[in-house]
């Protein structure tokens, strides 16, 4: 160390040998935790792995050439009976429809409810800074508990119908888009929002002219994306009395009766539904994004 | 060593580059300068390949650049290396990872995912910054780096891939002028002690005449001047940026004034 303090020239090597040396450890560090970390998740696999296989009842690897024989029964059932296919399509459009309304409210609220709490709970945009953990909490307690739960409260309050299942949906959708909603607004330029606050906006002013535009083509295929994910969740709601096309799914799938036309039907419709709405949300969202 | 033969690039009906020839001997510091859209940086894009030329043939040491496809074109960009005017580095990883993307070219992807570089190379790296003089930089992450010394990095990158030629499109437009002089320096050393060609993008003209063996002027895509410095005359640089008799350049000027009669004029103004 002492030579350090003959001249600027032996100070300068040093200061390379350092940073040589210095930048080395770091990249020794790195490699270190890098190969700690995969070894970990090699374990991990490997362990989760044998502890499934013991608890399963059959074994997965004997399972495997049964997990087909369900469909298999299910596919040849209905192409023997594929005449009737066409007129159990019509049969349960009115459910489909029902189904689908549920859904698109239900995205509609937790939407309008995700884009005010994703708002409040975004740092750096916050109403009030310090209420933000208060929003996320909110968030997160409408993610946690299960739609279906909320539903079967409902249903016990309000009896059965739509109602109960778009309120179920709704807030589930409020916590779950909210928190996608608020980290796309985290990643917004605050550019445009500064600008505008320096001409004396207000706080709702500045939220919609300067961070809704930047994010709307984002929160519109996030919402889009839970329209999908809810039409399947108002088919599960079917299934303990919302009505709907879920009701019928539950009716056809039952053991042994003879009905798994309409299964194959029904379940041809939901895709058919999720790709119409795939096709119109990338269609709009070009529009949005390309500004014409 | 280098020959461009009527290099042109068609954007829909309206030529960018337009039937562009010229030729340079050895390694020589070039400057393009042009109004912004005259085809200053379409041109140096073509000869990087990021963009595919619509016509005409680049030949360095005899061969057409042009006419490389896949992984021909990929080796060809490792030894053409390009300097941009937003410095276009990878923000949030450290500088000296930064560098060491300069040798890209020869890595797998897995050895890249891993972030795997021989030691070697990593001591190189550093070597580098520690001739552009940032070499204390080296662990942090790009983005909390001045533009100067982001375009630094962005330089040490370039010196890393070994090339044959340095492209700078527009290197010092985003920076102030202390910062400007510095990289500009940075890239006449380069140019000067390895011997490799620099080809630069500039829009100021007094930075062309302080540090180009060569300037080419270029309006609406052609090639309106080709000369030393010393022929680029106010008169020749109106017609360059297609000014009238209001055109003064010292208004643009971002370089640090050596006098100081300007103000002086400027000041006898206002008491006046």
């Amino acid at each position: 160390m002492a030579d350090t303090t003959f001249g600027p020239g032996a100070d300068q090597r040093l200061t390379l040998a350092d940073t040589r040396e210095s930048y080395l450890a770091m990249t020794r560090r790195k490699r270190m935790y890098g190969g700690i970390l995969l070894v970990l998740f090699i374990a991990l696999m490997a362990s989760g792995w044998s502890v499934s296989e013991e608890r399963n009842a059959g074994g997965f690897v004997n399972g495997v050439p049964q997990l087909f024989d369900f469909p298999a029964e299910v596919f040849s059932e209905a192409w023997r009976d594929r005449a009737n296919l066409p007129g159990i399509f019509w049969e349960h459009v009115p459910a489909l429809i029902e189904t689908v309304n549920i859904a698109a409210v239900a995205t509609l609220l937790g939407a309008l409810m995700a884009m005010s709490l994703s708002l409040l709970a975004t740092r750096g945009l916050a109403r009030w800074p310090r209420l933000v953990g208060l929003f996320r909490r909110t968030m997160d307690g409408l993610r946690a508990v299960p739609e279906i739960v909320i539903a079967l409260v409902l249903i016990y309050v309000l009896g059965g119908g739509p109602v109960p299942a778009v309120i179920a949906i709704a807030l589930h959708t409020g916590g779950a888009l909210g928190k996608l909603f608020s980290e796309v607004a985290e990643n917004a330029d605050l550019k445009p929002v500064e600008g505008l606050a320096s001409v004396g906006a207000n706080w709702s002013q500045r939220m919609w002219l300067g961070v809704i535009p930047q994010v709307a083509p984002n929160w519109l295929s996030y919402a889009l994306l839970r329209f999908e994910i809810n039409v399947r969740a108002s088919a599960i709601l079917g299934f303990v009395g919302e009505g709907g096309i879920g009701h019928d799914l539950k009716l056809a799938m039952q053991w042994g009766q003879g009905r798994y036309d309409n299964v194959v039907a029904i379940f041809a419709l939901l895709f058919i539904t999720i790709v119409i709405i795939d096709q119109v949300s990338d269609h709009y969202r070009n529009k949005l994004v390309k500004g014409t | 060593m280098l020959e461009v033969r009527s290099v042109t690039r068609m954007f829909g009906q309206k030529a960018a580059v337009d039937n562009a020839s010229f030729t340079v001997d050895g390694p020589a510091f070039v400057g393009i300068i042009g109004r912004s859209g005259a085809g200053k940086s379409t041109f140096l894009r073509m000869m990087n390949r990021l963009i595919e030329a619509t016509s005409g043939e680049i030949l360095v040491d005899g061969v057409n650049v042009l006419a490389y496809k896949g992984a021909a074109a990929r080796a060809w960009q490792s030894q053409c290396a390009m300097i941009f005017q937003q410095f276009n580095l990878v923000p949030r990883m450290d500088v000296a990872s930064n560098v060491l993307h300069g040798i890209l070219n020869r890595r797998g992807t897995l050895q890249t995912m891993f972030n795997l570089w021989p030691k070697d190379d990593i001591l190189k790296a550093i070597d580098i910054l520690e001739r552009l003089g940032i070499a204390e930089q080296a662990p942090k992450r790009a983005e909390a780096l001045s533009g100067g010394q982001q375009q630094r990095v962005a330089i040490a990158r370039a010196v890393m891939q070994d090339p044959k030629i340095i492209l700078a499109d527009e290197p010092i437009a985003s920076l102030d002028p202390m910062n400007a002089q510095i990289v500009m320096e940075t890239l006449k050393k380069i140019n000067v002690e390895d011997g490799r060609m620099v080809i630069a993008n500039l829009h100021t003209l007094d930075t062309a005449r302080r540090y180009c063996d060569r300037v080419i002027g270029m309006r609406d895509g052609k090639i309106v001047f080709d000369g030393t410095p010393e022929q680029l005359s106010t008169g020749v640089a109106r017609d360059i940026y297609g000014a009238d008799e209001s055109f003064n350049e010292a208004a643009t000027s971002t370089s640090i004034p050596t006098d100081k009669s300007a103000d002086r004029t400027f000041a006898a103004q206002m008491l006046a």
